[in-house]
């Protein structure tokens, strides 16, 4: 029972929401080599605490987030756009 | 026990009386009463019938705690088993009877499992599903089953219906500044706070009537109390229960809905199911007293005492003419003088040595230092033993004869709801009670729930309750206090067991599951001794009261023989909800067709028009084929499939996945996701393409098309159509935020009929204003164009072939999709054309080879499909680095081929198992995943993997296997490409 700002769409309950995956993951090139990629694909740190996720407002405007959200709480610290150029937009 | 209705007490409305049935038989309540209550006020003692031993249970407490009267409710499609009878509204009309029981829950032929018991101790299930000790004789044979299904039909409670549920449910969404739960003195003086303060407040209450405790009261007036609170702007719901706390405040509530429990309203839904979010949540939720264990304490007409208080004062009901009360606290004593003034005679047993207490004690007697021993009679109390005690060994020093014994071995405070966030409960040693923990979320508990007994105490916490809500929601600081939990004057004495001295006694832990203290024993005895263990091996604390009274006496039981204090054993966590939920409001209007949303193509109501019989095919209903008379769907699809090859069919298929992408960065960000080349893709020209996962397995397959230098136009799969659109707004949001690209779903906008099949070029040049332009040096396979339909409809024309045929895509703005069905019809006719479904669109595909959702099942490379030759070695591509580790190119890996029966009358279903000859077990050595007949083969085909490919099984036959129709047949390995393997229809 999360409650998500989106940037565009205001505070919006996480039913709207669909989970991405770990914001930290850096994705290799794509002709990185085979090790590289096994490593952004495969290997996730299993956090206690604050972690950084990406959600998509699938239900609403179709926004990607970056959202740090606490895994012992469920408590969200931040709600961002993934885009950089749109964080732009949004911050002022 | 001989319980009667009184005159000058309770607060049900004697005008209004109701008719009800319990075992059918009539009998008549008021307006007001709960069915126990009016069960009782008809001096009816046995309501039900325990679970394993099936000894006689009658009414045992006053609310949601209950575990003697579970009883069915209503009769067909509405009829509702395991009802507490205690929380069962009385309205005229109920048809209530007992369960569990045969012929009826007074005379149960099944009683003899009660002399049966050593036989059936804890664990017995467990045990006995394992086999005979000690080398688990029997276990799993055929015998052993046989019986396993008569121990299993003996247990259980009631049965429900097996019809729909004829009732509506609705789902509601609220929220509010203070939620709070429970209605007794705490919740009400602090919703009266907040309401002053002019905070937006909801008051949840279970009961059908506000109060709490207080309605134990006769001077206590609910309708007063609730006009008040609504008159000051609190939004009070009754007949709601709060069955589960979640993150953020957010509660879980269930609403009996009024109209629909008293049946004057049966269009109203039955029931609502809220999501409230608060901003702070008040925890009033009361306690429960505790029962006292001793040999026959279930005997109908044990009770505990609180509940007769509840019988006499909020229904009028005396329930005994003599009556004992056992206790080992104060709380009692009040109940003990109303119930003496109400006619009956008292004897209050106290275990306690000397109490002080400030009562007028004149018209009942009290015995101190005595316990109640055991209980003779079976459906009806005669007798009870008490016993003094020594040392803690008790001896039985007397009898005295009542119809009535109650019960109270302390209180424990309802802390489910904190328990629900993670809050573990504190034992408090001066109380004998777990306590809420201090709870981290703008959460504080009020009320007896906190471990405080005296009323105006209750009212002080909930006061302080709302002003601890507002000092955290930072509206205003103000200077508050709680009281002191307790309140008794004397303090209480542990007594949770009385031990007899009888080998073969029966002292109650757990009443509705039948858990004795001697099951604790044994548990302790096998080794169960974790409370987690102790739960599951005796099943203490797992019927549907979940232990509210039983489980302290339980957990001391097991700190006894552990020899440690209860709070170093422990405490199960409750979790939600806290009462039972039914289905039927979890899933709201989610039911039948509204389970999920359903799909429809813009040619749907076509669709129907011309025959189709539809299909749930994922979120769509799609045509799955059009039979002509009497046609079975065999007969449809087989003649169907043999048209399209013949002459020419056409297809609804408008649920591919339509993707616009737009953008001077559009070329790149096509060539970086599919695994063929697409840089150089002419405008004009659509091109089959595979898309890989990162982790190099496919993901999806289709096409795109490329309209102009910075515009392309793709199609997915149906039920990858929402996936992709997902992952390539990932890709440009998240991941390759430099590219200037953008995605738009346009899978709505367009209608699509392919049409296939020799004479399709015939059949098409008529609809169209100028036939040349679908010639083939104007139209090559794999090319599109813009044309106009006859009649000045624009569309687009690909050509693309699913089925190996020559074949067309049309795609026309969604609201012209009928009329283009009209146009292509009526032209195919003169063609001996047919419509054809997915049934007969599967069947092509297979002949061919195609693969789909079937074969692209998130496991399977490119290789392991035969496409290997579409994955570029030129360039990078998503997947591209991953799609050869490791396992992923192992030379046994499975791939794809086709599959013919060797007695070529021989049907096979897809997922049988392909084994070798010799060995046929485990997960053999491949698959099957899609089969159809083939019309033009004449038998029946499949698609599937082998370990190896083709390659490696040539003149090797296998065997397919199919467990579970139990049938074996000879196959044989064929390429996947079962007909016309050079595509030279499509190109032709």
């Amino acid at each position: 029972m999360i409650i998500i700002k989106c940037p565009y769409c205001g505070d919006r309950d996480h039913s709207e929401f669909s989970y991405g995956s770990d914001a930290s993951i850096v994705y290799p090139s794509l002709d990185a080599p085979e090790k590289d990629w096994i490593e952004a694909v495969f290997f996730r740190e299993n956090i206690k605490g604050i972690q950084k996720e990406t959600w998509q407002h699938s239900n609403g405007c179709r926004m990607w987030l970056e959202v740090e959200r606490s895994t012992i709480t469920h408590e969200i610290k931040s709600v961002k756009p993934c885009h950089t150029q749109l964080q732009k937009v949004f911050e002022k | 026990m001989s319980s009667k209705r009184i005159e000058n007490f309770g607060k049900i409305n004697r005008q209004k009386q109701l008719k009800f049935s319990w075992e059918n038989k009539n009998y008549f309540g008021y307006q007001g009463d709960s069915l126990a209550s009016a069960l009782l006020a008809n001096d009816i003692r046995v309501v039900g019938r325990s679970f394993k031993y099936h000894r006689p249970r009658g009414v045992m407490s006053c609310g949601v705690e209950e575990s003697g009267g579970l009883v069915t409710i209503g009769t067909g499609d509405r009829k509702e088993p395991n009802v507490r009878v205690t929380s069962q509204e009385l309205y005229e009309g109920l048809i209530a009877s007992g369960q569990n029981a045969f012929p009826s829950v007074n005379f149960d032929l099944a009683s003899i499992n009660n002399l049966l018991s050593r036989f059936v101790p804890a664990g017995f299930y467990y045990k006995t599903f394992m086999g005979i000790p000690p080398f688990e004789w029997g276990s799993g044979t055929s015998v052993w089953m046989f019986f396993e299904k008569f121990i299993r039909k003996a247990a259980g409670m009631g049965r429900s219906s097996r019809l729909p549920d004829p009732d509506v449910y609705e789902h509601a969404n609220d929220h509010c500044d203070i939620l709070i739960v429970g209605s007794g003195p705490a919740g009400i003086a602090a919703a009266k706070e907040a309401a002053d303060r002019k905070l937006d407040v909801i008051l949840v209450e279970q009961d059908n009537m506000i109060g709490g405790d207080q309605l134990s009261e006769n001077e206590f007036n609910s309708d007063e109390a609730y006009k008040e609170l609504k008159s000051l702007g609190v939004r009070v719901m009754k007949r709601t229960t709060a069955f589960g706390l979640y993150d953020n405040c957010v509660l879980g509530l269930v609403e009996r809905v009024e109209e629909n429990v008293t049946l004057s309203d049966r269009r109203l839904p039955r029931q609502r199911f809220w999501i409230v979010r608060a901003k702070h949540v008040l925890i009033g939720s009361g306690s429960f007293e505790r029962h006292i264990a001793f040999n026959n304490n279930d005997v109908p007409g044990s009770m505990t005492v609180n509940a007769s208080k509840h019988y006499l004062n909020r229904y009028g009901v005396l329930t005994g003419k003599k009556i004992v009360i056992t206790t080992n606290n104060d709380s009692v004593y009040s109940t003990a003088e109303i119930l003496a003034k109400a006619g009956a005679n008292v004897t209050v047993l106290d275990n306690r040595k000397e109490t002080n207490i400030d009562l007028n004690k004149n018209n009942f007697e009290v015995i101190n230092g005595v316990v109640p021993y055991n209980i003779n009679g079976s459906k009806k109390i005669n007798s009870l033993d008490i016993a003094d005690s020594i040392n803690s060994k008790y001896n039985k020093i007397d009898t005295i004869t009542c119809d009535q014994v109650l019960m109270s071995g302390g209180w424990s405070p309802a802390v489910h709801l904190l328990s629900h966030r993670g809050v573990r409960p504190v034992w408090d040693t001066e109380n004998l009670c777990f306590v809420p923990g201090e709870p981290k979320e703008n959460i504080t508990v009020i009320g007896s729930a906190r471990g405080i007994w005296g009323k105006g105490d209750c009212i002080d916490s909930g006061i302080a309750g709302t002003l601890d809500a507002i000092n955290k929601l930072g509206i205003s600081k103000t200077d508050y206090f709680f009281p002191k939990q307790g309140g008794w004057m004397n303090p209480i004495e542990p007594l949770y067991e009385v031990k007899s001295k009888k080998t073969r006694s029966k002292s109650f832990v757990d009443f509705q599951h039948d858990v004795i203290c001697d099951d604790v024993r044994l548990a302790h005895r096998e080794g169960f001794i974790s409370v987690e263990h102790l739960k599951r091996y005796t099943t203490l604390g797992m019927a549907n009261d979940q232990g509210k009274m039983g489980n302290i006496i339980g957990l001391s039981l097991m700190a006894d023989l552990l020899g440690k204090e209860i709070p170093e054993v422990g405490t199960t966590t409750f979790r939600p909800p806290f009462t039972p939920v039914s289905i039927g409001a979890l899933a709201g209007r989610s039911v039948g067709k509204h389970f999920m949303p359903l799909r429809t193509t813009p040619m749907h109501a076509w669709n129907l028009e011309n025959g189709a019989t539809m299909i749930d095919a994922g979120l769509y209903d799609r045509p799955w084929y059009f039979p002509k008379s009497n046609e079975t769907i065999d007969e449809a699809y087989i003649r169907e499939a043999a048209t399209v090859r013949k002459t020419v069919g056409i297809c609804d298929v408008s649920s591919l996945g339509k993707i616009a992408i737009q953008g001077p960065d559009s070329t790149e960000f096509i060539n970086r996701i599919y695994t063929n080349a697409f840089a150089k893709l002419p405008i004009n020209k659509t091109r089959y393409g595979i898309m890989l996962r990162d982790d190099g397995l496919v993901l999806d397959d289709g096409t795109c098309w490329r309209l102009s230098d910075n515009e392309y136009f793709m199609t997915t799969s149906t039920s990858q159509a929402g996936r992709v659109m997902t992952w390539l707004e990932e890709l440009l949001q998240v991941r390759w935020t430099n590219l200037k690209v953008n995605v738009t779903s346009v899978s709505e906008q367009w209608g699509v009929a392919a049409i296939s099949g020799p004479k399709t070029r015939d059949v098409l040049s008529q609809c169209l204003e100028d036939p040349s332009s679908i010639s083939n040096e104007n139209l090559p396979f794999m090319g599109f164009i813009s044309a106009t339909l006859k009649g000045g409809i624009p569309c687009r024309i690909a050509r693309i072939s699913f089925s190996g045929e020559l074949g067309y895509e049309i795609y026309i703005q969604a609201d012209y999709a009928s009329i283009m069905m009209d146009i292509l019809w009526n032209s195919a006719k003169q063609f001996d054309g047919c419509l054809y479904g997915v049934e007969a669109l599967g069947a092509l595909r297979i002949e061919k080879g195609h693969v789909t959702g079937a074969e692209l099942d998130g496991r399977t490379t490119i290789e392991d499909v035969g496409l290997g030759k579409m994955a570029s070695e030129k360039k990078s591509y998503i997947g591209s680095a991953l799609r050869k580790r490791g396992v992923l190119s192992s030379p046994d890996r499975e791939k794809l081929v086709g599959f013919f029966p060797v007695n070529k009358k021989d049907t096979f279903a897809s997922g049988t198992i392909i084994c070798e000859k010799n060995n046929i077990k485990g997960f053999g050595v491949g698959r099957v995943t899609s089969v159809t007949h083939s019309p033009e083969l004449g038998h029946w085909i499949g698609l599937g993997f082998i370990k190896g490919g083709v390659e490696e099984w040539k003149n090797i036959n296998v065997i397919g296997s199919d467990p579970i129709r139990n049938k074996q047949i000879e196959i044989q390995v064929v390429s996947s490409h079962m007909l016309d393997p050079k595509g030279e229809r499509m190109h032709g």
